[in-house]
């Protein structure tokens, strides 16, 4: 990766501030030409640090209205544990994220349903079903309120 | 189900897991690889927006490539919890640049937070000088993150 400069910089953090913006208005709001914005952003699109732009899902306006994030500690006396575990896990389409930690617990699921009743059936027959499951902690979303990808540059 | 729901078939469900992924693909190639033409796809992508399915891109970042290699979740408990104090503890918390993802939770804790730093005792710095000196914390659990992957979720 090529190194990156005060330029590249005010690029990523007006980008990180506003991900929407085109790229004459970044140009513009970064003191550079169009063209020189366009390509230092494939640069930093092909080599790094932008990893990608994702698109976001409101699943409340699809009638996902609970969504619960579930801490799991694992019976880690098989090897084979988290191969089989992520192999089920990715079965259930209502599961949007699957992360393993370091710590207290050992994977953490992000699960939506769309009522309690849907929450209820899901919980019994999906994720009690999962193997190797030694304890689930049920957070239960109330409200999000930060949520950004954004670094302190 | 509500009336005000808006209803997605197998073209607006396409779309959206192509653009959940990756937001910066051209329309073109978005209606190539839904088979359909460019100006639907297009016709299709501002009804998802409009409707508020489909929300702002998020740029994502190698955070190691910036130096950020450590994402530490905390699970936080408060010790008083009139609205005032929620309030107070909630603005302070966001202001922290370090601070990416906070959410308010029923549970064993009232808080999940989401927090980046440069390494394990970067970490340790925003810990104990912004997380700890947060008003109203009683407690606190940290997991180091190791992976994450995201899923399409139910729109397959």
């Amino acid at each position: 990766m090529t190194k990156l400069d005060a330029m590249d910089f005010r690029l990523l953090r007006q980008l990180q501030a506003d991900p929407d913006l085109k790229c004459a208005e970044l140009a513009q709001k970064s003191g550079m030409s169009p063209a020189t914005c366009w390509r230092r952003l494939e640069n930093m699109k092909r080599d790094g640090p932008i990893s990608r732009f994702e698109g976001s899902i409101d699943w409340t306006s699809l009638g996902y209205e609970i969504e619960v994030s579930l801490r799991i500690k694992l019976d880690k006396a098989n090897p084979k544990v988290f191969d089989e575990f992520f192999y089920e896990v990715r079965k259930i389409p209502e599961v949007t994220e699957i992360q393993t930690f370091l710590g207290r617990v050992d994977v953490r699921l992000t699960l939506l349903a769309r009522n309690s009743k849907h929450y209820r059936e899901l919980y019994r027959d999906r994720i009690l079903a999962l193997p190797f499951v030694s304890d689930i902690e049920p957070l239960m979303l109330i409200s999000t309120v930060k949520d950004s990808r954004c670094l302190p540059i | 189900m509500p009336a005000d729901l808006i209803e997605l078939d197998d073209i607006d469900r396409r779309i959206l897991k192509l653009l959940a992924e990756n937001a910066d693909i051209p329309t073109v190639e978005i209606g190539r690889r839904a088979s359909i033409s460019q100006s639907l796809a297009w016709r299709r992508i501002q009804r998802l927006k409009e409707c508020g399915v489909l929300g702002k891109r998020r740029l994502i970042f190698e955070n190691e490539a910036l130096g950020f290699t450590v994402t530490v979740f905390l699970g936080i408990r408060l010790s008083a919890k009139g609205s005032a104090s929620l309030a107070e503890f909630e603005r302070a918390i966001v202001a922290i640049p370090e601070v990416q993802v906070v959410q308010q939770v029923l549970g064993i804790y009232d808080y999940r937070v989401r927090i980046v730093a440069r390494n394990l005792s970067d970490f340790e710095r925003v810990l104990r000088r912004r997380i700890m000196a947060l008003p109203g914390v009683s407690e606190f659990e940290a997991n180091v993150l190791l992976s994450e992957e995201r899923r399409p979720g139910p729109i397959g």
